[in-house]
């Protein structure tokens, strides 16, 4: 049982796909933000680690080798298409908010990553919690990078207003570099550098 | 997993049978769920109509129920720029603008202009909101043009004198948040109702300037700057310049003006 656990909290600080192998990093930059915004991508990506792990993980003895890259490249743009028409069709705002970004999870090295490194070798079970662990780990950097970026450069949480900003009256001045890419950049660099900072084991060596 | 374990055979088939169930599983889905997505982007549309118009504030939570009722007070037309015309034959529910614009067949090269504008569509969709007595009340109209980063797509409601602006609605930009993404805050957006596009001959005399204009009364041809973003600032401008002028809905609005000169004279 004691494994179970592991996998799933394994890459939430310990092996963060994000903070340690600097996987996915494209959209964190591009739909952190909102909030809003940033919880349905989690989601989203949540939902396709999920199901392709599973899929490829039940697939794991059937799929010949000399194609396995092309049919878990399959199976995942599957998945995220089916992704993508669902949140049109309920979440239209959003998606749009989010436009080419939901398309480009299959991009998302943590998904093909966690598909061959993981789902290939181990049962649905584990590759289902495998996927989740991964997601959440995702998710944590994720949403903490969106939260600094929305509450610095709009004063908003969720859209609702956390700090009157000096436009409408208020006493914050909003930060707009927060907005920027670059400042996802420097608010994920200061998370990577907290966590090697907690657990020095994840620095890598000098040459 | 020795390679040999698979057959040529089965790899074969293995492999058309992974594209044929995702092939059917995606597309099944993605047909079942189009209602929703077409029913979706019609009522943002129309949205965003209401928004500029100053039907719908962008901070209230409206039902599609209610959009789609006080919609029923706009008809959705299809015009020809050239003359101004409605083009009868068009459905201005399936009408895709931005697709005609990018369509060689249905679409002219622009001539030089400063909102980066490359092709102008033959035709546009615009909406005319009636009055109780079918007359038209206002208008909105798609514009489109350049800004710092990005096209920034809007609607701009003129008043049916075609010279007093109603409202002006972007709902489609990448600007900079804070600065020139400041065109979406309600606040200057509140200063564009009752300034005017036209001077007297009708030359388009709106601007956002740099600094603040005066209240509407005493400076009705400027519009106050955003604070660092003079440049979204200008493509403002510019991009009414363009729409409101020759290349843009310059023969609808004269022919508007005129259907009214002439009713007012009987």
């Amino acid at each position: 049982m004691a494994k179970k656990s592991e996998v799933v909290l394994d890459p939430l600080f310990n092996n963060n796909p994000i903070a340690l192998q600097v996987l996915g990093i494209c959209s964190a930059l591009a739909v952190t933000t909102k909030m809003e915004m940033t919880v349905v991508m989690c989601l989203a990506v949540t939902a396709v680690l999920v199901g392709s792990n599973l899929t490829i993980s039940l697939l794991r003895n059937q799929i010949p080798p000399s194609i396995r890259i092309i049919v878990q490249l399959t199976v995942v743009a599957s998945l995220v298409i089916v992704t993508d028409q669902i949140l049109q069709a309920y979440v239209f705002e959003i998606s749009k908010q989010l436009s080419v970004f939901v398309g480009l999870i299959i991009t998302n090295c943590i998904i093909m990553g966690r598909a061959e490194a993981f789902a290939m070798q181990n049962g649905p079970v584990m590759s289902i919690l495998d996927g989740l662990g991964n997601a959440m780990g995702y998710s944590v950097i994720l949403l903490g990078t969106a939260f600094f970026r929305e509450l610095g450069s709009t004063g908003k949480l969720f859209g609702l207003e956390i700090l009157p900003l000096v436009t409408e009256g208020g006493w914050y001045n909003p930060n707009g570099l927060l907005g920027q890419s670059p400042g996802a950049f420097f608010l994920i660099g200061l998370f990577i550098w907290m966590i090697r900072m907690y657990k020095p084991d994840q620095v890598e060596e000098e040459n | 997993m020795s390679q040999q374990r698979f057959s040529v055979r089965y790899i074969i088939l293995f492999s058309m049978a992974v594209c044929g169930v995702c092939a059917v599983f995606v597309s099944s889905l993605a047909v079942s769920l189009a209602d929703e997505q077409d029913a979706n982007k019609l009522l943002d549309r129309r949205k965003n109509v209401l928004m500029a118009a100053g039907d719908v504030q962008p901070k209230d939570d409206v039902s599609a129920e209610q959009i789609n009722e006080l919609f029923g007070q706009y008809r959705a037309k299809v015009i020809d720029l050239a003359t101004g015309e409605e083009v009868a034959d068009i459905d201005p529910t399936t009408f895709d603008q931005r697709k005609a614009k990018k369509d060689p067949a249905r679409s002219e090269p622009a001539p030089s202009n400063r909102s980066s504008i490359q092709r102008v569509p033959n035709n546009a969709l615009i909406y005319e909101k009636l009055d109780t007595e079918g007359n038209v009340e206002l208008v909105v109209l798609p514009i489109e043009g350049y800004g710092l980063w990005t096209t920034l797509y809007g609607f701009l409601a003129l008043d049916r004198d075609t010279r007093t602006i109603r409202g002006l609605a972007y709902y489609e930009h990448g600007e900079t948040p804070g600065l020139g993404g400041e065109v979406d805050n309600p606040r200057w957006r509140a200063l564009w109702p009752g300034r005017l596009a036209f001077d007297d001959q009708w030359q388009v005399k709106i601007q956002v300037i740099k600094g603040t204009a005066g209240p509407v009364a005493e400076d009705p041809h400027r519009v106050d700057g955003l604070a660092g973003a003079t440049i979204t600032a200008r493509g403002v401008t510019n991009m009414l310049d363009f729409w409101l002028g020759e290349s843009g809905f310059e023969a609808y609005l004269q022919k508007l003006r005129n259907s009214f000169g002439t009713k007012g004279a009987a």
